[in-house]
C-alpha cells in the first residue's frame, strides 16, 4: 500500500481524537456582550423601590465613569458580590443598579440585608435593558464613560480580585 | 419497609423547597406565553423564534424555554413583529447585541465562510480526480 492511502485514516484517527478531547474540557457558557464600544441605547426605568431614584440615560451622561450593576434579588451570586460593590463605591466609583424582574419589597429586603452601594436603581420587569446592552444573565457591570458609552462588560459576580482591574478601567476610560 | 416510606416521603417533599432559591417571582412578561391574535403575524414570530438561541439555556430555542429571558425575548420579538418589524430586522438587532451566538440560522460572516467554502471545494478536488481516473482508465482501455 502506498501512504497516501493513510490519509483519509489519519484524519479521521485526528478528528475523532480532537472530538474526544474537547468533550474532556469545560466550555465556557457565557455570551459575551456585542455593544462594547457602542452607545448606550435610550431608556427611561421606574424606581426598583420607594426611597430610591429610578435610572434612565441622562442619568450616566456627565462627570466621572460609573459602573452599571444589572443583579435581581433573587440571584445568589449577586449576594456574593455584594461586599465588593461597597468597596468600589468606598472608592468614590457612582454605582447604578438595574433590578431584573424584581418587587419593590425584596429590592428594600435585599438592601437592608446586604447594604445599598447604589444611587439609583432601575426596576426592569420584563429584561427589556438587559437585552438591549447585550446581557446573558445576572449579575453583570457594566462600565459606563462619561459621554454614555458601553465600555467593558464583567460577567458574573465581582470577585476581590476583580476590584482592582474594574477600578483600572474606570480610570483608564475616563 | 417503614424507612422505604419515609425515603419516598422525603424525595417527595425535596422538589417543594429546592426551585425557590434562584427563581424570580414576577409574573411573564405579556407576551411571552400569549400568541398575537393574527395567525399570519403569530406564524412569523414562532418562524423567528424557533431560531433564535434562548441564552440561559443554550441547547434551546426561545420558543422552546420556560425560563424567564427566554419569555421576555418572545416579548420582544412578538411586540415588534406586531408593530409591523421585519423578522429579519429583529433578529439583526438581537445579533447585534449578542453576536451571531443568538441566532441559529447559518450566516456566511467572515468567520463562518470555510464552513460553506470547504465542502464545494473538496466535491470540485473529487470530480477532477475522479475525471482525472476515468480517463485514464478509457486511455488505456483504447491501448
Amino acid at each position: 500500500m502506498r501512504p497516501i492511502f493513510f490519509i483519509p485514516l489519519a484524519l479521521f484517527a485526528f478528528f475523532a481524537g480532537l472530538a474526544g478531547y474537547m468533550l474532556t474540557q469545560d466550555k465556557d457558557q457565557s455570551v459575551p456582550s456585542a455593544m462594547i464600544d457602542k452607545p448606550l441605547p435610550e431608556f427611561d426605568l421606574p424606581p426598583a423601590t420607594p426611597g430610591i431614584a429610578g435610572l434612565k440615560r441622562a442619568d450616566l451622561i456627565g462627570g466621572e465613569p460609573r459602573l452599571l450593576n444589572v443583579w435581581a434579588s433573587w440571584c445568589l451570586p449577586c449576594i456574593a458580590e455584594a461586599p465588593q460593590l461597597e468597596a468600589l463605591k468606598q472608592q468614590g466609583v457612582e454605582i447604578v443598579g438595574v433590578a431584573i424582574r424584581d418587587k419593590p419589597e425584596d429590592v428594600a429586603d435585599f438592601l437592608a440585608r446586604y447594604g445599598n452601594p447604589y444611587s439609583r436603581i432601575g426596576a426592569d420587569d420584563i429584561s427589556s435593558l438587559q437585552i438591549e446592552i447585550g446581557a446573558a444573565g445576572v449579575p453583570e457591570t457594566f462600565v459606563i464613560d462619561a459621554k454614555g458609552n458601553i465600555r467593558y462588560q464583567h460577567i458574573g459576580d465581582i470577585r476581590q480580585n476583580d476590584v482592582p482591574k474594574l477600578l483600572e478601567i474606570l480610570e483608564d476610560v475616563r | 419497609m417503614r424507612w422505604l416510606l419515609a425515603l419516598l416521603v422525603a424525595i417527595a417533599a425535596l422538589p417543594v423547597t429546592l426551585p425557590a432559591t434562584a427563581q424570580d417571582t414576577m409574573p411573564p412578561a405579556p407576551y411571552a406565553y400569549r400568541q398575537l391574535d393574527d395567525p399570519a403575524l403569530e406564524a412569523k414570530a414562532t418562524a423567528l423564534m424557533n431560531t433564535l438561541r434562548c441564552l440561559k439555556c443554550q441547547s434551546q430555542s426561545i420558543n422552546d424555554s420556560d425560563a424567564p429571558m427566554a419569555g421576555d425575548m418572545r416579548h420582544q420579538v412578538r411586540s415588534r413583529i406586531l408593530a409591523g418589524e421585519d423578522p429579519e430586522a429583529i433578529r439583526a438587532w438581537l445579533i447585534e447585541r449578542y453576536g451571531d451566538y443568538v441566532s441559529y440560522q447559518p450566516e456566511v460572516s467572515e468567520t463562518t465562510w470555510p464552513l460553506f467554502a470547504i465542502p464545494a471545494i473538496l466535491v470540485l478536488l473529487a470530480l477532477a480526480v475522479l475525471l482525472r481516473r476515468l480517463g485514464k482508465r478509457r486511455r488505456e482501455g483504447s491501448v
